[in-house]
């Protein structure tokens, strides 16, 4: 599974994308196994409220299940237009 | 219903004319533009925008498609740019095109509304200091519930 950080989530974590091996059930299962990694991961995701996150290219939940999913990614909210 | 999401600018006067001319039977061409202000006091300024290819237009096509759905529309354009833009480029355009103005209006405000805070889109404000994200603010995601 590819995990992809945007904005200020990719630059506090140093790369844009990590390839994910292991089988997180939920989002939150993976934030918690990010959060293991290292400061920068534990210091992107201290505060979740902050977050916004998309499975599959689709707005979702931490509580999301990721069965099936091959790409998700972290970013603050959005600010287009 | 056409879609760009493009580090190129646009000619806002070209897409609006074009827009307008390709439409049959519409009384009605909205079109709103996203400018890139100057933060005055000389400051060197730029805007970077960073997205997220593949579900950028995924999301713009799906609010299009809401819009479609909720007003009666003969056509809908969208453009949007990323990358390095200056002070007084244009980010970003949308046109609507109705039998009658309300529509066209409508959708028009529609979209900027879903497309500040759904769209996969980060703006950097750099000056000649800082260099600082834009953080989203709590009345554009109120606006959403207008609709």
């Amino acid at each position: 599974m590819d995990v992809l950080y945007f904005a200020w989530v990719r630059e506090r974590i140093g790369h844009p994308k990590d390839r994910i091996d292991t089988n997180p059930a939920t989002v939150m299962d993976l934030v918690e196994e990010l959060r293991g990694r290292e400061d920068r991961y534990a210091a992107a995701f201290a505060d979740l409220s902050a977050l916004r996150v998309a499975i599959d290219q689709e707005l979702s939940d931490f509580d999301a299940s990721l069965d099936g999913a091959r790409e998700v990614a972290f970013f603050p909210p959005m600010t287009g237009g | 219903m056409e879609i760009r999401v493009q580090d190129a600018p646009f000619d806002l006067g070209l897409e609006a004319t074009r827009f307008a001319e390709r439409q049959t039977g519409m009384g009605a061409v909205v079109t709103f533009t996203g400018i890139v202000r100057d933060l005055g006091e000389g400051d060197l300024h730029a805007m970077e925008i960073e997205h997220y290819p593949g579900m950028t237009e995924k999301a713009l096509e799906e609010i299009a498609r809401e819009a479609a759905n909720r007003w009666s529309l003969g056509d809908i354009l969208i453009i949007h740019r990323h990358g390095v833009l200056r002070a007084q480029d244009m980010i970003m355009m949308v046109a609507t095109a109705s039998k009658h103005r309300v529509d066209a209006f409508q959708a028009a405000e529609f979209l900027m509304d879903f497309l500040k805070s759904r769209a996969p889109f980060w703006k950097k404000e750099i000056s000649a200091e800082k260099a600082d994200w834009v953080a989203a603010r709590d009345e554009d995601e109120d606006a959403l519930k207008r609709w």
